[in-house]
């Protein structure tokens, strides 16, 4: 162990064992005793009018005097040197005017590649445009600029490149020969404890199976996308983005100027689910509205965004559980290895549901990863939780099939009392609950245990389950500002992102309610890098660190206000601790009668208007306590008989997820996970082929995700019940949705037709051998 | 030569190779109608021609001279809006926003073809004169309008209602 | 996409004398031209619109529905005639596309559409026979399952994406073309190629041919007819497989079948030896099966498309079955 690790190790234990008062979240918010506000109730989403009648600007929507329009070329091969660009038809074909390659290209750093620092971007850290090395198959290797698109991308057309080739490593096969441990947030992917491997040998009851995910790709339906212009050495970039500050940090590192020199605005993304972060077209964009002295549009074709925005990587588990005849797991093992990219440090990992689902006697869980010649995988919607539970939970199910065992009274059995592997206590775990009612609801007990005995007509039915779990977390860096005015309105500036999770509307309703405002008289403004704070959207961390962001700068205002008003108020003698907000009006908490309007409080001090700034304490609490967000998955499947096609006709999801802020925006979260899922379990995969590392279906007519008739009507419900050291006691809940839907359908499918598919997707294919011959 | 946008005739583009699409989006900053793919697979693109939804991305806007088209801009009248946008908002038929120009005009004309008659891949009975939009017709209608978000289920509540409305 | 000249053809004639310039291409819908420009894998100097050609569709005293080229997709799926006497051509094109494409697409632009092979889409990236002649398949080794089982060669395995032109195979349907040299018909099941050496060649339609109707022969017994198809979501996916199939049955002996594949072969499938097996057999199971059999005898899968020849030979039994079952 390092010097650095050593220490980390050291700092996580006085972490673990420090009083719970000196934690955030030691004292629960006082937002979470607060029941009549708006949290809790159904706020349709603010930016609704914007979006539905298409004024609702996007990246690529931001027209600038003089804009050029740009196009990206490709590499076709995976590893190699350019040793010949002929631009010459291109740079004279009508309308053009710039054609950059790595000739031209101004000098740049690498964009610092995500998680190697606080704001660090970078889907990889490759140098972009700089040399004439290759290192993936679809890497850019020139930019045309024209006036109209029509006219770039015909340019892009004429442009003859040629390539020295290098041995490249494109196979999975190949690479695991050679795969190195994975590690995951400055963490190594490896857990062991007691002997897992003699537990299970043991153990009287077992499943060790294999299980396989395909890579996936985000196919957000807005194409990513900057418009860029640069006056003097001051960059502006409207771009599509989950992560504004961190892009502004970065970007400036790439052009060697500061860090304020670089805006960034985002304030409508088209969907993200991970991929909305730095990848080279920005950076393109920018170093070629440079060259040109003017301002540049750059979308990305749907085969450019398969061509250099990284997907979610393929997975190879080995998963197996050993059980005592009762149920109770003695040894929980689950190993594998991902595809990982050479040059970012992503080890999909798979390992971090089982690390707090169960009690076990003994764990070993290890990922390792290996590299390989491919453009850099990255986070997509719960990385490592959607495709962990596929192979956990299918497991789980197998071995009660195996025990004759209800698959949700096996899970029961093996719930731990405070967290399996770390020994913290869980700060909320409800999963029992979420699990009685959603079998309730759902109509679990209807379920036949004997698998491929529920027939109607031509089709196989059956019923599957599964656990869904995602961590809370909350990153460092949140911060933000209040400015309160004399007319008693409030408005907080935070660089965080909307890509349809329904942040602006339910940060509104909860600063109304932490200031005891009217909706109306509150305003959040957010994507923009100007904005304080570093506010990752990503990682379901969003609510919390704007949460707790508000909460640090909500204090910092009402200690000021509450100073500068006086000995005349009401108030005087009050900290911040002691009022909370009311109808307009500052409390205190405990004598409501005993409270003074912000408006008179703004005269009093004869201000337009009162700001504070302030940070979010470190998050250390997912570290002092467990911290998880939990659900039950309920899955009804169709099976044809006669094709082998599945199609879900039913779906339940039962949420533990601490308190549900805006019901009506967490639902369509929760729908919008799910529905993902159902892609990952039925239909999609990035299709890589392992001879050039070249994908082959950059398309959404050939990458199938999820059409309208794909999907159920989709249930969901939760218990509500506060996490009490989280802000607003709440967990975010964009990500938890689809975890676990991989296995619940996979185990539905197993109730229908007795065939365990362990292989993702569930094609007709994999369904159909076990149809037998043609009826 | 012209064409008809929400209204306003307008001048088609000198270059053959300007699709509907980019006609409005790039040439008339009429950005509404989105670029989802440009491949005709996913639907983000749909405008109304002459009340007919199409894909405008496959659409070269020299081949509508003298149509009239109908794009998200031109669903609301007066700066009121149309009440399946409003719909919309109350069924919360959208997360990021994207594909909700074209799911919006998409079930715009597929209402308009369902009270015409026209069957589709789930139809039961192709000779019957009229068609029950049941869940299944009006998911079936709708495929051809990707949301990755996954709001179908409130795409779905917000067309019901409206279709029910408006019978 | 490369600059192009455009123009809207008057009539049949002027459309014929624009067309057959070199590099001119007839323009439909464009909801598969346009985008095969845009990844230049159509690079066209003229486009020739013919969209506004003839689109009637016309019932004929013989019997026969002459459909003209220029007919949108829903005109046809809504047509009362196409709807009870040929349902499974109503069918096939509503299991196609999306209901923004059947509103564009032409019935003349349908029968030319082109593989969805990803390797022939790949331009720069990947060989195709298809695309440049004699450069090699890449499929062949690569991503082939939506590829061919049947009539393949060792040129090309990609497969004829359209729904519609499956249903016309069954139907004997008879496309009319008029060309420099004056008008011709050709059977649907003759107008597609398979690859042979030369997959670069789709049709046998001479430079500058223009379809201008399709005609579907008079066949009652179509009146109850199918078509099922089978893909990887439940719509807006191109066929795995497809079947379309008419049964007309003389107390429970096959009297005439007519049936055709998609998503098996280069072009529509028409299964001829599954009809002859067929006729004078008895409706049953076994006899379906076994027919189908001899129809796929010759099937010859790649290494990820096996799944396609019980598929299909399960979905023909299927279809059959359905359509004796609806007939007894």
């Amino acid at each position: 162990m390092s010097i650095k690790e050593t220490a980390q190790a050291v700092m996580k234990k006085a972490v673990q064992i420090a009083p719970d008062a000196l934690m955030p979240g030691g004292a629960p918010d006082p937002l979470i005793r607060q029941k009549h506000g708006l949290i809790g109730t159904p706020v349709s989403r603010l930016d609704g009018p914007q979006k539905v009648s298409g004024t609702a600007r996007f990246a690529a929507e931001f027209p600038m005097e003089g804009m050029l329009f740009a196009t990206l070329k490709y590499s076709t091969i995976p590893k190699g040197k350019i040793t010949n660009l002929d631009i010459a038809a291109a740079a004279a074909a009508p309308g053009v005017v710039l054609v950059m390659t790595h000739h031209n290209a101004p000098r740049m750093k690498p964009a610092p590649a995500f998680m190697s620092s606080a704001k660090a971007a970078g889907g990889d850290d490759l140098p972009i445009m700089q040399d004439a090395e290759i290192h993936w198959n679809g890497q850019p290797v020139a930019v045309v600029l024209a006036e109209t698109q029509e006219q770039a991308d015909y340019a892009k057309t004429l442009i003859g490149v040629t390539y020295e080739t290098e041995p490249a490593v494109t196979a999975f096969e190949v690479a695991k020969a050679d795969s190195e441990p994975g590690v995951f947030q400055g963490e190594p992917l490896l857990l062991e404890i007691g002997d897992a491997d003699a537990s299970l040998a043991a153990a009287p009851h077992k499943v060790d199976a294999v299980y396989r995910t395909p890579r996936h790709s985000h196919n957000p339906i807005e194409l990513h996308a900057a418009t860029v212009g640069w006056d003097g050495d001051h960059l502006l970039v409207h771009d599509a983005s989950q992560c504004v500050t961190h892009t502004a940090w970065s970007l400036a590192e790439v052009f060697g100027i500061a860090e304020e020199q670089v805006h960034v605005t985002s304030l409508f993304v088209g969907g993200g689910f991970g991929s909305k972060t730095l990848w080279q077209h920005q950076t393109l964009a920018a170093a070629a509205s440079k060259l040109a002295e003017r301002p540049v549009r750059l979308m990305l074709s749907r085969e450019g965004v398969y061509r250099i925005v990284g997907g979610r990587t393929l997975t190879e588990q080995r998963m197996a559980i050993g059980a005592q005849g009762d149920g109770r797991f003695d040894a929980l093992i689950q190993t594998g290895v991902v595809a990982m990219g050479r040059h970012n440090n992503m080890p999909e990992p798979f390992i971090l549901p089982a690390r707090s689902a169960y009690q076990a006697g003994s764990f070993r869980l290890d990922v390792e990863a290996a590299k390989m010649d491919m453009v850099a995988n990255t986070f997509m919607r719960a990385p490592g939780e959607s495709v962990g539970t596929f192979a956990l939970e299918s497991a789980v199910d197998e071995l009660a099939d195996n025990l004759g065992m209800d698959p949700i009274e096996l899970r029961i059995r093996n719930e731990p009392e405070k967290d399996p592997t770390t020994g913290a206590p869980f700060s909320s775990r409800h999963i029992v609950e979420a699990y009685r009612a959603g079998a309730e609801k759902f109509g679990w007990a209807a379920r036949k245990a004997k698998p491929g005995t529920h027939r109607e007509g031509e089709w196989l039915i059956g019923m599957g389950c599964a656990t869904a779990t995602y961590p809370y977390y909350r990153m460092p860096g949140g911060a933000a500002r209040i400015t309160l005015t004399a007319d008693g309105r409030a408005n907080v500036k935070i660089a965080a992102h909307e890509m349809g999770m329904g942040t602006s509307t339910t940060q509104t309703m909860v600063t109304a309610d932490r200031l005891g405002l009217a909706m109306e008289c509150v305003s959040v403004d957010y994507g923009d890098s100007h904005f304080p704070g570093v506010v990752l959207a990503g990682g379901s961390q969003q609510t919390a660190s704007i949460g707790a962001s508000v909460a640090a700068a909500y204090r910092k205002l009402i200690t000021e206000l509450l100073k500068l008003a006086g000995k005349d108020s009401p108030l005087h003698g009050l900290d911040a601790d002691e009022v909370i907000g009311r109808d307009g009006h500052l409390c205190k908490s405990d004598e409501l009668e005993r409270r003074e309007s912000y408006v008179s409080l703004m005269a009093r001090i004869g201000r337009e208007e009162l700001t504070a700034e302030a940070s979010a304490p470190p998050p250390l609490e997912f570290t002092h306590w467990s911290m998880h967000s939990h659900g039950a998955m309920f899955c009804e499947v169709r099976v044809n008989a006669i094709t082998g096609e599945t199609r879900v006709s039913r779906f339940l999801g039962s949420f533990d997820c601490g308190r549900i802020l805006n019901p009506k925006t967490a639902a369509s979260q929760f729908r919008g996970g799910i529905i993902m899922g159902l892609g990952l379990a039925l239909m999609e995969e990035t299709q890589f082929d392992e001879r050039n590392g070249r994908v082959m279906n950059p398309s959404l007519a050939e990458y199938h995700v999820p059409v309208h008739i794909d999907v159920p009507e989709i249930d969901v419900i939760w218990t509500d019940i506060p996490d009490p050291h989280a802000p607003m006691g709440a967990h975010g809940v964009g990500e938890i949705g689809i975890t676990g839907v991989g296995a619940a359908v996979a185990n539905a499918v197993y109730n229908a037709m007795g065939r365990r598919v362990r292989d993702l997707p569930i094609t007709l294919d994999k369904t159909l051998p076990e149809l037998g011959l043609v009826p | 030569m012209s064409i008809n946008i929400n209204g306003s005739p307008t001048n088609l583009p000198s270059d053959t190779r300007v699709s509907l699409l980019d006609l409005l989006r790039d040439h008339l900053n009429l950005s509404g109608t989105k670029k989802g793919c440009n491949q005709g697979a996913c639907g983000a693109c749909t405008v109304l021609v002459d009340g007919e939804r199409i894909l405008s991305c496959l659409a070269l806007a020299v081949q509508y001279e003298g149509r009239s088209v109908t794009t998200v801009e031109g669903l609301s009248t007066n700066g009121l809006l149309h009440p399946l946008q409003q719909a919309f908002i109350d069924h919360d038929g959208f997360q990021c926003g994207y594909c909700t120009p074209g799911q919006l005009c998409s079930a715009v004309g597929m209402l308009r073809e369902v009270r015409r008659g026209l069957p589709s891949n789930v139809t039961n009975d192709l000779e019957g004169e009229s068609i029950t939009l049941t869940r299944d017709e009006l998911c079936e209608r709708m495929s051809g309008n990707l949301c990755r978000c996954g709001a179908y289920n409130g795409i779905v509540y917000a067309i019901t209602e409206f279709a029910e409305t408006t019978k | 996409m490369n600059s192009f000249t455009y123009a809207r053809a008057a009539d049949v004639i002027d459309a014929v004398q624009q067309g057959t310039r070199v590099h001119a291409k007839y323009l439909g819908g464009g909801t598969n031209l346009v985008d095969l420009m845009r990844e230049t894998l159509e690079q066209p100097s003229a486009l020739v619109d013919v969209s506004g050609l003839s689109s009637d569709i016309t019932e004929r005293e013989d019997g026969s529905l002459l459909i003209g080229a220029a007919a949108r997709n829903t005109a046809v799926a809504e047509h009362r005639a196409v709807r009870t006497r040929y349902p499974l051509l109503a069918r096939a094109i509503l299991a196609g596309a999306s209901g923004q494409i059947r509103n564009m697409a032409t019935v003349g632009g349908n029968l030319l559409q082109r593989t969805r092979c990803t390797y022939f889409y790949d331009n720069d990236g990947s060989r195709c026979n298809k695309r440049t002649p004699g450069q090699g398949c890449d499929a062949i080794q690569g991503f082939n399952r939506i590829h061919a089982i049947l009539g393949a060669s060792p040129s090309c395995v990609a497969t004829h994406p359209s729904d519609m032109c499956v249903a016309l195979a069954a139907l004997d349907a008879l496309v009319h073309v008029t060309g420099l040299d004056g008008s011709r018909t050709i059977a649907v099941v003759d107008l597609h190629r398979l690859p042979g050496d030369h997959p670069e060649i789709e049709t046998n339609l001479r430079p500058g041919e223009l379809i201008t109707a399709v005609e579907l022969p008079a066949l009652p017994f179509a009146q109850r007819s199918v078509y099922r198809k089978v893909r990887d979501r439940a719509s807006y996916a191109f066929a795995l497989i497809s079947v379309a199939a008419a049964l007309d049955l003389d107390h429970g002996i096959v009297k005439d079948v007519r049936l055709a594949l998609g998503g098996v072969a280069h072009k529509p499938w028409r299964a001829l030896k599954l009809e002859a097996s067929l006729k004078g057999q008895p409706a049953t199971t076994q006899s379906f099966l076994a027919a189908v059999e001899e129809e796929l005898a010759d099937a010859t899968p790649l290494p990820h498309n096996k799944f396609k020849v019980e598929l299909a030979k399960r979905t023909v039994v299927a279809v059959l079955a359905e359509l004796a079952g609806d007939i007894s």
